[in-house]
């Protein structure tokens, strides 16, 4: 009788005062608070994600879509050279400006980790702001200083380290590569710095009263424990740079084309919805495959130095 | 000269001339806005031809560019009330409360942070399309919501995550009402950081061009302004003149938002000690 009554939930003792629990529960409270925003993202942004994927197995007719399903958009898009040609560029720019950015930035989030002493938030500051500039102008800026009568060539020119101005700089894919490196520095140098503020000051200290010196300590000890942040900083500047419209239509000129471009083009000119569609689906899936084999290098590589 | 000393205590040489560099590399574009918006000659090239605000007084007699500050001003501050709306909701349930499919939920949420714009915008628009919606300002402002609740969440959150709940439950034991502890203990708590996401939000939606660009219909926000004045090279310094605005426009929102955003750290950070 008493191990019974111990045994019990103690709602059932007092169940009378108690509300019904499920309703109050800290769950169902949270889940509550949080559906409006979640139903916005669903309907939003997931719901479209799964229309697009569903246009790409479906053929334009003119006005009218065709329902029926066919694989056609994707061989289009995986043989026709175009296309093909266009995504591989897109590729090469998003992991080559992915590279350039987390390189560049992993010693600024370092120095201001490390070095920012009282002024890390305002380091911080004076690294975002060039952000919030229209993304727009600073990519016609680059247009600026890239171009044929431009701040560059001028200012060589002015040095006399070239006689006639460089058509080199603007209009091709190191152009769409500088713009778009500068243009997401900011996104590489913070999740790289949050990783740095996480990393415990004393196992530095640890390793250095063990005798490491301090590029073996950082190599084998602060590195390491960056790569979360390192693989953040990848993930967030790759994936959007792949899909990049307004960069190769500014500076990119003939040969910056990439498969924003294309994609937009089957969306407005073009008229062929089912085409853009998988355009758009064969991006996503290849960059996150590029993704993954990216991270799984630098995860591998950072078990091995360790 | 002392204040750089102050920047870099025992800073590391090397490293402290390379973060130089490179912050010059970063502010290298956005120098040149200013600086041929009052050159005479509509050719942005050194050395400047002259010295002129002629640019700048021709802004207010383009009527298209009214119209067009206009239509942002009015997305941008719908998608800010919106957008920050939503990220209270969510920031207060995921600082709050624990519930099953938290992370994938949130997940969910910030995912437009590390998606192709393009694809968003491509997605949004068949389906708008689908149910028939026509597109204008509404559908636009649809869209910056999207995009910018990621960024209210993360302004929110960590505004929210210092937050004590001790005050609020002691406040009640002294008898407020659940109405007067929201406004006196809850709100001037978490109003700095409220306030931080509407500037990021708006300031956000401002710049935002791919979004707009694909949901608009025939009325163009100031990013679309600027993309049809793009392709006349002679309109260059009058984009220019507008950039230099809008630049100093959200510099001075974003500072405002970066000091409230430290007032609310400093303020839930003081009340550690005193809560032993």
């Amino acid at each position: 009788m008493t191990a019974a009554a111990e045994g019990s939930p103690p709602l059932a003792a007092d169940g009378i005062r108690r509300r019904p629990p499920l309703p109050q529960s800290e769950s169902f409270q949270g889940l509550a608070l949080i559906s409006p925003t979640f139903l916005y993202a669903l309907i939003l942004l997931l719901l479209p994600i799964l229309v697009v994927f569903a246009h790409s197995f479906w053929t334009q007719n003119y006005l009218t879509i065709d329902h029926t399903f066919t694989l056609q958009n994707y061989r289009t898009a995986l043989t026709e050279p175009i296309y093909l040609d266009l995504l591989w560029r897109s590729l090469f720019v998003a992991l080559l400006v992915s590279l350039f950015t987390v390189v560049l930035a992993y010693p600024i989030a370092y120095f201001i980790s490390f070095h920012g002493g009282r002024h890390k938030s305002l380091w911080l500051f004076l690294i975002t702001i060039p952000f919030w500039t229209s993304y727009l102008l600073r990519v016609m800026s680059w247009k600026v200083i890239l171009g044929y009568n431009g701040v560059l060539n001028s200012g060589l020119m002015g040095l006399g380290l070239i006689s006639e101005p460089s058509t080199a700089l603007l209009y091709n894919t190191s152009a769409v590569i500088i713009t778009l490196t500068h243009a997401w520095a900011a996104f590489a140098i913070l999740p790289i710095f949050v990783s740095l503020e996480k990393v415990d000051r004393t196992l530095i200290e640890a390793a250095k009263d063990l005798g490491d010196g301090p590029l073996r300590s950082f190599l084998r000890v602060t590195l390491p424990l960056s790569v979360p942040g390192v693989i953040s900083a990848l993930l967030i500047v790759m994936i959007p740079t792949v899909g990049d419209y307004v960069t190769p239509k500014l500076v990119g000129g003939k040969d910056g084309v990439m498969i924003a471009n294309a994609i937009q083009a089957q969306f407005g000119k073009a008229a062929n919805w089912p085409l853009g569609a998988a355009l758009s689906v064969t991006t996503m899936v290849v960059v996150s495959l590029m993704a993954g084999a990216a991270v799984f290098l630098i995860r591998t590589a950072a078990r091995l130095v360790r | 000269m002392t204040a750089l000393k102050r920047l870099l205590p025992g800073g590391n040489s090397w490293l402290a001339a390379y973060a130089f560099l490179y912050i010059g590399f970063l502010y290298l574009p956005v120098v040149f806005l200013p600086i041929f918006s009052i050159n005479t000659s509509a050719s942005p090239k050194f050395p400047l031809a002259g010295i002129t605000l002629q640019w700048y007084r021709d802004l207010p007699k383009t009527p298209a560019l009214i119209d067009a500050a206009w239509n942002s001003l009015i997305v941008g501050v719908s998608a800010a009330i919106l957008a920050t709306t939503f990220g209270i909701l969510a920031a207060r349930a995921i600082t709050r409360y624990r519930f099953p499919g938290r992370r994938p939920i949130h997940g969910l949420i910030m995912a437009p942070l590390v998606l192709p714009e393009v694809i968003v915008a491509i997605s949004m628009l068949l389906v708008m399309l689908q149910l028939g919606l026509s597109l204008s300002l509404f559908t636009v402002v649809l869209g910056h919501v999207l995009i910018c609740i990621p960024y209210s969440m993360s302004v929110l959150t960590s505004g929210f995550e210092g937050f004590d709940r001790s005050l609020e439950e002691a406040s009640a034991d002294l008898g407020e009402s659940a109405f007067g502890t929201f406004r006196r203990v809850t709100l001037p708590m978490v109003a700095p950081a409220i306030i931080s996401s509407l500037l990021v939000a708006f300031t956000i939606s401002l710049d935002d061009f791919i979004i707009a660009f694909f949901l608009t219909g025939t009325e163009a926000t100031l990013p679309i302004y600027i993309w049809g004045q793009l392709r006349f090279a002679a309109k260059l310094p009058g984009v220019l003149a507008l950039g230099t605005l809008l630049l100093i426009g959200s510099f001075l929102l974003l500072s405002i938002a970066e000091i409230l955003r430290r007032r609310t750290a400093r303020r839930t950070q003081s009340k550690g000690p005193q809560h032993g």
